[in-house]
């Protein structure tokens, strides 16, 4: 065991885990927003979109996230009117490319959850707010939303920390995050083992933390 | 559609071996998956404390790790801790293992985690009284588990395993990184050689999208052969 590299590798690894946690938070809120689209149009009763939706989120679920990383990193960059267009800004950096392929696949799981939460409330109690006199936009927003929200927590929390794992996939696109620092610092020392203990450490951290934050919102929530 | 012919012009004989490489080294990470499983869960699933920490520290840390580092790990500290064990027994020579053996190994490591808390999941659902009633007919320890405990786990197992098949199937190309030519890395060979990454990956993506289809078929078939009787 080479202790002095673990404790040198520590704060690399560290300013790493930051870089980790941007790409994580970036995606998870535009994967959310998409997630939540794409569930109201799987609710939907015309076919077209309901297919269409159904369809988004089997692909994204069916094929690995490094192939999405691919298609859209070196992919996408090979049609010339997109790179002729404003979108090319975007597109050329490897940093916004991972977040769009991360974004689209949590979207697609999440949208998975957040449809399934749906169908879980109770018609009784969208008709009771109907009875009421609610509108049916505020009835969604104001009482569909929460009690749906609520119901996907557990989920939601293991799709981050699944997520949190695929960020890892930004190293190859030549990203610097926790693991491609990790590999960086294994190719260049030939320790393995000590590197992956320190990484691996920052990881398993991380999901503790968030696990615990769900499992907070869990209990806050519950009703 | 010409780069997907057959033989020198095209890339679809390579293509097509590198599918069966992508479902030779996801079978044999879900065996090795399998034997880690079979080990762990009855470790998880025993009285003494020291035991199921043992089990809760593989699962946790495997699960809670990118399969990335993972496969970093094994890539890199693979040959090493092998040449550690031979060095021992006396043989001093460089050892090198290849990337079908590597990638399996740490692909099925994973796979194990999720295996074990699915037959955990699974033998704990199984209602007490059948353990107590075989062992009041009075079968063995062996005979117990394969002909009452087994069959019933198996069928509350399938549809869990076949997630955990999936993300093994989908966790393989990530084996790509350490150079083994399976779907991933086939791809991007060709689209590094004919400058069309975006066909290429896309019928990857076509490839695995065909592979998890057909799989979830087979596996139906199977959960009804098991759920027979119910």
């Amino acid at each position: 065991m080479d202790f002095e590299l673990m404790i040198n590798s520590f704060p690399k690894l560290l300013n790493a885990a930051v870089v980790t946690l941007k790409l994580l938070s970036v995606s998870l809120i535009v994967g959310l927003f998409i997630g939540l689209l794409f569930a109201i149009l799987r609710l939907n009763k015309n076919i077209f979109i309901n297919k269409f939706a159904y369809g988004y989120s089997y692909v994204f679920r069916g094929t690995p996230l490094l192939v999405q990383i691919f298609i859209i990193y070196f992919g996408l960059g090979q049609i010339e009117s997109l790179r002729s267009s404003f979108l090319w800004v975007i597109l050329k950096e490897p940093y916004w490319c991972a977040i769009i392929a991360f974004a689209l696949n949590t979207g697609a799981y999440t949208s998975e959850i957040l449809r399934s939460a749906f169908q879980t409330i109770k018609p009784g109690i969208i008709e009771a707010g109907k009875s009421l006199g609610i509108s049916n936009k505020i009835i969604f927003y104001k009482v569909q939303i929460p009690i749906a929200i609520r119901q996907s927590l557990p989920a939601y929390g293991n799709e981050i920390i699944l997520m949190l794992k695929g960020t890892s996939l930004a190293s190859t696109v030549t990203l610097m995050d926790l693991t491609g620092v990790a590999k960086y610092i294994i190719s260049t020392t030939f320790k393995p083992i000590e590197v992956f203990i320190v990484a691996g450490g920052i990881y398993l951290f991380m999901t503790f933390i968030i696990h615990n934050v769900i499992k907070f919102l869990e209990k806050k929530y519950s009703y | 559609m010409e780069f997907l012919a057959f033989g020198d012009t095209g890339w679809g004989d390579e293509l097509f071996r590198a599918t069966l490489m992508t479902i030779a080294v996801s079978i044999t990470a879900m065996l090795i998956g399998f034997s880690f499983a079979a080990v762990f869960t009855p470790l998880k699933l025993s009285k003494f404390k020291f035991l199921n920490l043992i089990a809760n520290i593989y699962t946790t840390v495997i699960r809670g790790v990118p399969e990335l580092l993972v496969i970093y790990l094994f890539f890199f500290g693979g040959s090493g801790a092998i040449m550690f064990v031979a060095s021992m027994f006396g043989y001093n020579e460089y050892i090198e293992i290849n990337a079908f053996v590597t990638g399996s190994f740490a692909i099925g490591i994973i796979s194990g985690a999720y295996s074990t808390e699915v037959f955990r999941g699974a033998i704990q659902s199984i209602d007490k009284g059948q353990f107590e009633a075989a062992k009041v007919l009075g079968f063995s320890k062996f005979k117990q588990f394969y002909k009452i405990i087994l069959p019933q786990m198996l069928r509350l197992a399938i549809p869990n395993l076949s997630n955990v098949w999936q993300i093994t199937l989908k966790d393989t190309s990530l084996i790509s990184v350490t150079g083994l030519v399976e779907i991933m890395r086939q791809s991007y060979i060709a689209a590094g050689s004919t400058r069309d990454p975006l066909f290429f990956y896309s019928f990857a993506a076509v490839l695995y999208l065909l592979l998890t289809f057909i799989s979830m078929k087979l596996i139906n078939k199977l959960e009804v052969k098991y759920s027979r009787g119910y």
